[in-house]
């Protein structure tokens, strides 16, 4: 079974349609990076495997419950499997980041206190800020609000987790701390959808690089044929940018 | 005569109005109570749930000291309340209500049902567009005329509600904004991680809007605070009313200036313990959260 399935997607804001018909499925454990210009679609895309963007044509299927407008509770559940990170990281500011990390799994999990606690403590030990805990997200470098953003985002347990061009609103230096903690969650066997420019982290553990542009998948394949011999003359100018 | 001789001698009324002399020991405790309640407020070790039961308990209790008739207390009906305590009274009933209420409203003007939308935005507009005065002679002439005497309410309740309904407007706005100010992202990352709407609003959205208002919320309310003495039009001894009943006693002609000066003062004093404790709420949040 496919972990997540996406047919003949169509999106909208307003009258435009950003979103002309994108298929694509991806199997359990599968690491996809999704790149291309900015107003391709990217961002949309992910955002409506978890709703957070409506899509009016097509289906949406995590983990077997597709996704329905009329049924809110499809929205949970996609929700509740599936994890975000984002560019600007959006750690709660009036949080720490313990909080931020435990706030969530009490709430909609209903975790006990302590649980909430230790599975947070575990979370952010594994991303390496564990001896931040108590600071506040403004505390934080931006490289650390993104490991705590990715803690928080675990803390859920989810099977899938999207990743909204993480490393594109950080210090050069501080890319590789974040890129890092990806790494090694594709590592542990998590299915990633990832937005990225970072090439190195598509040819380390992507399974399938996927290039998008105006609304549409241009063309997806393995790193090492897509990289070495794009098909597309769209992709073959956007990655000669990238080079440059 | 002195200027000391009219604050000697009617000092008392200036202070507690037309309020039964040998109960004087009743508003000190009250005036003391509201006071406690303000400077706590401005503490941010106090900002606990405690706080705000005290926000509920003190007009309560207060409510029940000055109107006597219960703990062996005397009655006091409230046309005999007056002075700087009524006015305590009158602004903090106000600023409980209207907190509350004007998150709501808030709430309403940005919420997803068009109806609680339009319902809230009406309200709102409504009642910030017609004068303080005009609904103060509302609430005390034309209420009665409509309204049979035997369902009669207390003028000084007819007079609450109607800034509490006026408070609750301003503050919806202040609240507005301050949501308004709330990055997308945050909405973003509470329903990534499945929290609803009343887990989104009461734990992410509102605590960051409610902070960033303080100033904006302090202003509205030190303005509220004086605007309190507009039921002087329609009877109400406050501590302006009252100063007012004063100066006109043709027995203390031209004490005025010292009067005034008094119950200016006085004003002053609580409006400036409201923004000072404001300024320090601020500087303790950003201290905490942002070095």
């Amino acid at each position: 079974m496919f972990q997540l399935e996406i047919q003949d997607l169509h999106a909208s804001f307003g009258r435009t349609e950003v979103l002309h018909g994108v298929s694509l499925a991806v199997a359990r454990g599968e690491r996809i990076v999704i790149c291309g210009p900015s107003g391709s679609g990217k961002s949309t895309l992910l955002r409506c495997v978890n709703g957070l963007a409506r899509h009016q044509r097509g289906r949406v299927v995590v983990d077997g419950v597709e996704l329905r407008d009329d049924d809110p509770h499809t929205l949970d559940q996609a929700r509740q499997r599936v994890g975000m990170v984002f560019q600007q990281w959006n750690l709660f500011p009036h949080l720490t980041v313990l909080e931020n990390c435990t706030l969530a799994p009490t709430r909609v999990l209903k975790l006990g206190h302590a649980e909430a606690r230790s599975r947070a403590m575990d979370y952010l030990a594994r991303v390496r800020i564990a001896g931040l805990a108590d600071r506040y997200p403004r505390q934080l470098s931006g490289g650390q609000q993104q490991r705590a953003a990715i803690a928080r985002s675990l803390c859920m347990g989810p099977r899938l987790m999207l990743f909204d061009e993480p490393t594109s609103a950080l210090d050069p230096e501080m890319v590789q701390e974040v890129v890092d903690v990806m790494i090694a969650l594709a590592d542990g066997g998590m299915t990633m959808l990832c937005v990225t420019h970072e090439m190195a982290f598509a040819r380390r553990v992507a399974d399938r690089v996927v290039f998008m542009d105006e609304g549409r998948i241009v063309e997806a394949g393995r790193p090492e044929a897509f990289f070495a011999a794009p098909a597309h003359a769209r992709t073959r100018a956007f990655l000669s940018r990238l080079a440059r | 005569m002195s200027a000391f001789d009219v604050l000697a001698e009617r000092g008392r009324f200036i202070l507690s109005g037309p309020y039964p002399a040998d109960q004087q020991w009743r508003l000190a405790v009250v005036v003391a109570l509201f006071t406690g309640l303000y400077v706590a407020s401005a503490i941010p070790a106090c900002w606990r749930r405690g706080l705000l039961a005290a926000w509920l308990l003190v007009p309560a209790s207060a409510v029940a000291i000055m109107g006597g008739g219960v703990l062996g207390l005397v009655p006091v009906r409230t046309d005999l309340w007056g002075g700087l305590p009524l006015t305590l009274l009158i602004a903090t009933v106000g600023f409980a209500i209207a907190l509350p209420a004007g998150v709501a409203l808030a709430l309403g003007r940005r919420s997803a049902l068009p109806a609680l939308r339009l319902l809230s935005g009406l309200f709102v507009e409504l009642l910030r567009a017609v004068p303080m005065v005009t609904l103060l002679f509302m609430a005390s002439v034309m209420f009665p005329l409509f309204v049979p005497a035997r369902l009669s309410i207390d003028k000084l309740v007819r007079a609450e509600v109607a800034f509490a309904l006026v408070l609750s407007a301003y503050v919806a706005e202040v609240v507005r904004g301050g949501l308004a100010g709330i990055p997308d992202g945050q909405h973003d990352a509470a329903a990534s991680l499945g929290l609803g709407y009343w887990p989104t609003a009461l734990l992410i959205t509102l605590p960051q809007a409610l902070r960033a208002s303080i100033p904006a919320l302090v202003n509205t309310f030190v303005g509220f605070f004086k605007d309190t003495s507009l039921v002087a039009i329609i009877g109400i001894f406050d501590l302006l009313g009252a100063a007012r009943a004063v100066t006109v006693d043709p027995k203390f002609l031209n004490a005025a200036a010292p009067v005034y000066l008094v119950v200016g003062a006085i004003y002053f004093a609580f409006c400036y313990v409201m923004s000072h404790g404001s300024r320090r709420l601020e500087a303790w949040w950003h201290e905490r959260e942002a070095r």
